[in-house]
């Protein structure tokens, strides 16, 4: 489903990720962690196509990121949904219509969007909320928002990059409770978090980067072994 | 996308306010150039029309010399045609011309008026020699031709095309560049937006369409305004023109001259409108993926 091969990406003399291989079958819940800097969310943003590669190839299903012209990367980014960890939900619009965004952008018609609306709210549980801006809501709330704005279009692969980075730890489980939901219905989830607590309650797969190189990939993995003591002490206070 | 164009046109009002004033500035000067210069090309058609050379006969001018001297003009080559004018047909113009005057019919006869040869010139080189051939000629009294007239005239219209066309192309310029500026502005405020947008997937088409919309929507509502105010100059300022152009007849322009006037502003301002708001998104476009 995912294939980085030799993946290097430079910006400028600095190396943010280093020959980095590692495939993601079809289904998949696969968590990304390191230390700051390590190089996770360049990663997500290769697989969104904002970066490209500076060498290597990076393949989802039938993609080829790199040969993906800029004009036509609008289509390869419809079959990814995408959860930030600063939302990015636009002020100025309704849960409900930051949630039906992705449907309209695909010109659905108003009666579908507003089904699928309703019932994804439902899912996540916002349906009290859909009619609340996104500075009237607490940080869990706007992650909900954030997740059914992903998911509402049944992408086969979920991005999400420190989704929990601004909630609490009960938020947090929350949250990846919704997530796994998503993973059980099929859809391959890659997460890039800090999180031990979550990394640790799924015992899913994880792969952890290190100044911008894999250093250990495990099928059924917990949160940080390799990593130095200035970081763990880092992530306890998460 | 219509919906998302009305939202962020209400979004900054006095911008797009600026924007469309700008552009119906610009439009009405261009439409004034346009109109004046039309307007000196139908005073040019209108001399260059009539007949352009007046030779005026003695009174002992015999018919038989009179019928020699225009078979002379005419087998010249040089003259499209040649009217022999009498006195009497002179009066009857003369009466014409005056109708409305008759404090100015009542002592003049067909005696004090001299007969006349009206002679249109194939073209204006030929003036010159035509009045050349005929100076010399017993019967001839006087001779009177508008040869400078019409040269100044063809020499004004060509600066006022040239001035029309250099001022029109500076304000054209100006205008592109104040909606590139607006709508430049428009997607500054807008970056973070756009930018979920596209990670969401949306064609770019979805994202500017609206933003082309808006330029072309400060154009048309420009070439109205313009075209309102020229339409309205043009009404108030008939009855003095009408006085100061008699004989010519320019005035009143026809509506549906107006209402082409209108179609070619709209064009121009569309026009306007679309490129600013294409220059603005590729100037912004190159800095998200």
């Amino acid at each position: 489903m995912i294939q980085f091969e030799k993946v290097t990406k430079k910006f400028g003399s600095i190396v943010a990720l280093k020959e980095v291989s590692f495939e993601i079958k079809k289904g998949e819940f696969v968590f990304l962690t390191g230390p700051s800097g390590a190089g996770k969310t360049t990663v997500i943003r290769l697989l969104l196509g904002e970066y490209l590669p500076s060498s290597g190839e990076i393949r989802v299903g039938e993609d080829k990121i790199n040969k993906i012209p800029s004009r036509k990367l609008f289509l390869y980014r419809r079959k990814i949904g995408v959860v930030f960890q600063d939302y990015k939900l636009l002020e100025d619009k309704t849960v409900e219509e930051n949630v039906a965004l992705p449907l309209e952008i695909r010109n659905l018609s108003n009666r579908e969007i507003k089904e699928k609306v309703k019932e994804i709210l439902e899912q996540v549980g916002l349906t009290q909320r859909s009619h609340l801006f996104p500075a009237q809501l607490a940080g869990g709330e706007l992650q909900r928002t954030c997740l059914a704005r992903a998911i509402i279009t049944e992408p086969e692969i979920l991005l999400a990059d420190e989704p929990t980075g601004n909630l609490d730890p009960k938020t947090s489980l929350e949250m990846i409770k919704l997530f796994k939901k998503v993973n059980e219905k099929g859809t391959t989830i890659l997460m890039a978090t800090h999180n031990r607590e979550i990394v640790d309650s799924l015992k899913t797969r994880v792969i952890e980067l290190e100044k911008g190189e894999i250093i250990r990939d495990e099928k059924e993995g917990k949160y940080h072994c390799k990593s130095n003591n200035s970081s763990r002490e880092a992530d306890k206070n998460v | 996308m219509f919906r998302n164009f009305k939202h962020h046109l209400f979004r900054s009002p006095y911008q797009s306010m600026a924007a469309i004033l700008v552009i119906s500035l610009s439009l009405f000067l261009i439409s004034v150039f346009f109109l004046i210069g039309m307007g000196f090309r139908g005073i040019l058609q209108y001399f260059e029309s009539r007949p352009q050379i007046i030779i005026y006969l003695k009174d002992e001018a015999t018919s038989q010399a009179v019928d020699l001297l225009k078979a002379k003009i005419e087998g010249s080559g040089k003259a499209k045609e040649v009217e022999y004018v009498s006195k009497e047909k002179a009066l009857s113009i003369y009466r014409e011309l005056f109708k409305d005057k008759p404090l100015l019919l009542e002592m003049v006869t067909a005696k004090i008026l001299p007969a006349s040869l009206e002679v249109s010139p194939n073209n204006l080189d030929c003036v010159h020699d035509i009045v050349e051939m005929v100076k010399g000629e017993s019967i001839v009294e006087d001779l009177e031709y508008e040869e400078d007239v019409i040269t100044n005239l063809q020499k004004l219209t060509t600066v006022l095309k040239k001035v029309g066309i250099g001022i029109a192309g500076f304000l054209l310029f100006v205008s592109v560049l104040i909606v590139l500026v607006v709508l430049g502005m428009r997607i500054f405020q807008r970056k973070e937006e756009i930018e979920i947008l596209k990670l969401l997937g949306a064609a770019r088409c979805y994202i500017y369409f609206p933003l082309y919309l808006e330029g072309i929507f400060y154009g048309v509502m420009g070439a109205l305004i313009s075209w309102g105010f020229s339409y309205l100059a043009l009404y108030y300022s008939t009855p003095f023109l009408k006085n100061f152009l008699l004989g010519i007849p320019l005035l009143p322009v026809s509506f549906l001259f107006m209402l082409k006037l209108l179609a070619g502003l709209i064009i121009l301002g569309s026009f306007v409108g679309l490129l600013g708001s294409l220059l603005a998104v590729l100037r912004s476009s190159r800095s998200i993926r």
